[in-house]
């Protein structure tokens, strides 16, 4: 990790290296005497260091293309190399951030029980452990919540834990699944710009899922376009807004404009069945 | 004021026990019969019956078997259970089999495990385990198997490893369901504990009881059974001070979900 608290060397950036590969992708889940195609097939190249979002009508598969990724689901064709490996498995360099944050906190741990204990999983040293915890929850606004139960806190504040997790954990690659979809629009805004931040400080590299357009436009330095089920990539399109990015200027850019129109566009074209040629 | 709520608490709690022991005390009060003495005099026997060395070579060794039935129980089937629970494999080969064992009666197994336990602590003991293990065991199951999905693919994708994640996910998450199957068989518990004194045995309460029925002792006899009720209440409060304490959690969590 780049920005690493303790001062360790940072990881070397590069935009040519890949980071995560998706070749030809595919998923069939096999049910009771008929199978049903998710994902057709799939490939495209997340470079080290790249926020990418992937966004997509509603039922485009984009869960399952994550779980792939993620490793907690088999594929039924192509492959999914992490950092050069092959992923079979939840892989080391990686953290997930679930859209159902009130469900992926242990409920019986308290906020830094629930930070700490992949940390343990890990082995890392006890006063690593405590500086990561207590730098990750300072990251997310939460150092006064250490001691609180998850349901104690509010569904924004929850998911804040959540990133705070996945951010101590020091991940290469950070898998976002909707990790807004559930919480209000102001919460979301601050929610937004915090995975923002949090990717410009640490040098992690990101792969968001959501169905919001907007928002694909607002995080990502490039937005994947998916088409409707069995999925294909639509179009990659790279958005080529300002780095420094706020709720309110950024969107209000006539490029912002432009390119939302046209991730809608698309996103309204795979609605209709459109694939590519 | 929450002095006050918890005065009214006690007294609504004491209202009806009040209310019944002033009833049975006026209803025998003057009673002649023989098998229905006057509650005062069943109580007398109870201070002299009980408050003496019966204490130490009846009730001590009842309360010592049942603890170890149960506790014996309580391992075996929580540590049965979140193996079938995990498995379906394991579920499917088994569940038919543990609604049959479940089915039979605890007690008729007290003559056949007479035969190869003997008659002595660990054929009570044994009894108690078999009647108190299935509701433990089945509840456990349940609770396992109904763990949050989410939940376990964080602690997959955190890779915990299968004793931590056995630790702070399988046991924990199905903590409330292993609750509810633990209090059910601890009233089973005290049940077998008294039957099974009652076929071969020569101490415990359930065998005194028996002795005294048969001996005509009708003061002491009504004594014992009262006995049993106070350990029923005692050891069911003991209970619920231990799980609020282990579930804390769950409560909060419950209380949080009703009202957001």
């Amino acid at each position: 990790m780049t920005a690493d608290p303790t001062g360790a060397p940072a990881r070397p950036r590069s935009a040519t290296t890949a980071m995560l590969d998706v070749r030809g992708l595919q998923k069939i889940y096999e049910g009771r005497g008929r199978s049903v195609e998710a994902v057709r097939d799939l490939t495209f190249t997340v470079a080290a260091g790249e926020l990418v979002c992937i966004v997509g009508p509603s039922g485009a598969g984009k869960t399952t293309l994550l779980r792939c990724i993620a490793g907690l689901l088999d594929t039924t064709a192509g492959e999914v190399v992490l950092e050069g490996e092959r992923v079979t498995g939840p892989p080391p360099g990686m953290a997930v951030v679930f859209q159902e944050y009130g469900r992926s906190l242990f409920p019986w741990m308290t906020v830094r029980q629930n930070v700490e204990l992949p940390l343990k999983e890990k082995k890392v040293p006890k006063d690593r452990r405590r500086r990561l915890v207590q730098d990750s929850l300072e990251a997310v606004g939460l150092a006064d919540a250490q001691d609180a139960h998850p349901w104690q806190l509010s569904g924004g504040m929850q998911q804040r834990v959540a990133i705070a997790r996945a951010v101590a954990y020091e991940p290469h690659l950070l898998l976002m699944d909707e990790p807004f979809a559930a919480v209000d629009a102001q919460t979301r805004a601050d929610l937004e710009d915090l995975v923002r931040s949090l990717w410009q400080r640490l040098g992690v590299t990101v792969l968001f899922v959501t169905h919001d357009i907007d928002e694909s436009v607002y995080l990502g330095q490039r937005v994947i376009v998916l088409s409707n089920s069995p999925t294909v990539v639509l179009e990659d399109v790279p958005i080529d807004l300002p780095a420094e990015r706020d709720q309110l200027t950024t969107r209000s850019l006539p490029r912002f404009a432009e390119l939302r129109s046209h991730v809608y566009e698309l996103i309204q074209l795979a609605k209709s069945g459109h694939r590519p040629a | 004021m929450s002095l006050m709520n918890a005065a009214r608490k006690i007294l609504l709690a004491l209202a009806v026990p009040v209310l019944l022991v002033a009833g049975w005390w006026l209803a025998t009060a003057g009673s002649a019969s023989f098998f229905w003495p006057p509650l005062g005099q069943i109580l007398t026997a109870f201070a002299d019956t009980w408050f003496s060395a019966r204490f130490v070579t009846d009730v001590l060794p009842s309360l010592g078997r049942l603890l170890a039935g149960y506790l014996g129980a309580v391992v075996l089937g929580v540590a049965l259970g979140t193996a079938i629970g995990s498995s379906r494999t394991l579920r499917g080969l088994l569940e038919p089999v543990l609604e049959f064992f479940r089915a039979i009666p605890s007690p008729v197994l007290v003559p056949i495990l007479m035969l190869f336990a003997g008659i002595g602590d660990g054929m009570k003991i044994l009894v108690i385990v078999s009647g108190c293990v299935w509701p433990v065991l089945l509840n456990t199951v349940e609770g396992v198997r109904a763990l949050d999905e989410v939940l376990g693919d964080t602690a997959r994708s955190y890779r915990m490893r299968r004793h931590s994640r056995l630790i702070h996910l399988v046991l924990p998450g199905a903590g409330p369901q292993i609750a509810a199957g633990a209090r059910q068989a601890l009233s089973i518990g005290i049940i077998l504990m008294v039957i099974s004194e009652m076929f071969a045995a020569s101490n415990g309460l359930g065998f005194t009881i028996i002795q005294f029925q048969r001996s005509f002792a009708i003061p002491q006899m009504w004594s014992g059974i009262i006995l049993l009720g106070l350990v029923g209440i005692v050891l069911s409060m003991a209970f619920r001070a231990v799980e609020a304490r282990l579930l804390r959690w769950y409560t909060g969590l419950r209380t949080a979900q009703r009202e957001g």
